[in-house]
């Protein structure tokens, strides 16, 4: 299926936001996740489907002052 | 074996339920190599580090967490919401850095123009009563604005951050005369950051007697980030200590230092 994420097209298997993850092999204690604007909360992540369209950005923390 | 600096009483500085024995604070960007960082804090003897909030480059091709490189257990990580221009940009990175499950302090940053990358006060107000309201201790970036300070003390702030002069310009402190009435005027801590550029500025920064400083770039942006962040950390002593001593009146004419009397016919 079709989603957006970090404001890209891509082309992926679907099921939970964790198997999406899984799926870009991110580590999900590493990132946050948030989905359709929403923040997902790490141990909520296998209890969202993500469906065709949704947008989901998933962030860490970089070097900054 | 004690040297002078350590002799001198201070107290710690406290932001928002939390003590810190370093007034320095400092910044992760910018670095040339993950190896400078570490060791450029390490000199530093900073406690507080500053992170910003990011996407995750999705092809992993290089960039990656800055925490791989920090032991969050011994540096305190303030996230920040740089780059964000409007009070809703601000307020999302903020929840977003939140939840990354380390602490609720930010460091709130709302521009307004690219070019200087000085604050939106506007957006900056309205973002930090949201953020407060929602239980974050918000340090707020600001201008050196005595009135922008005292509405982000009344609307919560835990701390308040007057810049020395523009991010990243190494300018050094510009309005020491406003910098020091927005310290004698407001109860919390009062923070500078940004646009140091040497040691010497910082010194200057810290004589007037504020309760810490903020720097990045002039550390980062260093021939020799380690060894400026040594006298980084030095110049914040110093400059703290004479403050507590208390400098001599300033006088517009000499006074000897040698008795007068005594002298040969």
């Amino acid at each position: 299926m079709d989603v957006v994420i970090n404001g890209e097209h891509k082309e992926i298997r679907g099921g939970t936001l964790l198997d999406v993850l899984a799926e870009l092999e991110l580590d999900p204690r590493a990132v946050v996740v948030e989905h359709n604007r929403k923040i997902v909360r790490r141990p909520a992540l296998n209890g969202v489907t993500v469906a065709s369209g949704d947008a989901i950005e998933v962030v860490h923390f970089v070097g900054g002052g | 074996m004690t040297t002078a600096v350590e002799t001198i009483q201070d107290t710690p500085l406290e932001i928002g339920g939390r003590t810190f024995q370093s007034r320095l604070l400092v910044g992760t960007g910018k670095y040339r190599d993950m190896d400078t960082m570490v060791h450029a804090i390490e000199a530093s003897g900073a406690e507080v580090v500053t992170v910003a909030v990011r996407r995750v480059n999705l092809d992993r091709s290089k960039e990656s967490s800055v925490l791989h490189f920090l032991d969050p257990k011994r540096v305190f990580l303030l996230a920040n919401t740089a780059g964000c221009y409007t009070a809703a940009d601000a307020i999302r990175h903020a929840r977003l850095a939140r939840e990354a499950g380390f602490n609720d302090f930010i460091k709130l940053e709302v521009i307004g123009d690219e070019e200087t990358l000085l604050p939106d006060v506007a957006g900056l107000l309205e973002a930090a009563k949201v953020l407060v309201q929602e239980g974050f201790k918000v340090l707020a970036y600001t201008n050196e604005d005595l009135v922008t300070a005292l509405r982000l003390e009344d609307a919560g702030c835990a701390a308040v951050m007057p810049l020395a002069s523009p991010i990243g310009s190494g300018l050094g402190l510009l309005n020491p005369f406003s910098v020091r009435t927005i310290k004698r005027r407001l109860h919390v801590p009062v923070i500078v950051d940004a646009g140091v550029g040497t040691a010497s500025d910082a010194c200057v920064t810290m004589e007037q007697g504020v309760d810490g400083i903020l720097m990045n770039t002039a550390i980062a942006a260093a021939q020799d980030p380690v060894a400026m962040a040594h006298a980084m950390r030095l110049a914040t002593i110093a400059g703290r200590s004479a403050y507590l001593a208390g400098r001599m009146p300033r006088r517009e004419v000499a006074m000897p230092s040698s008795p007068t009397k005594g002298m040969l016919d």
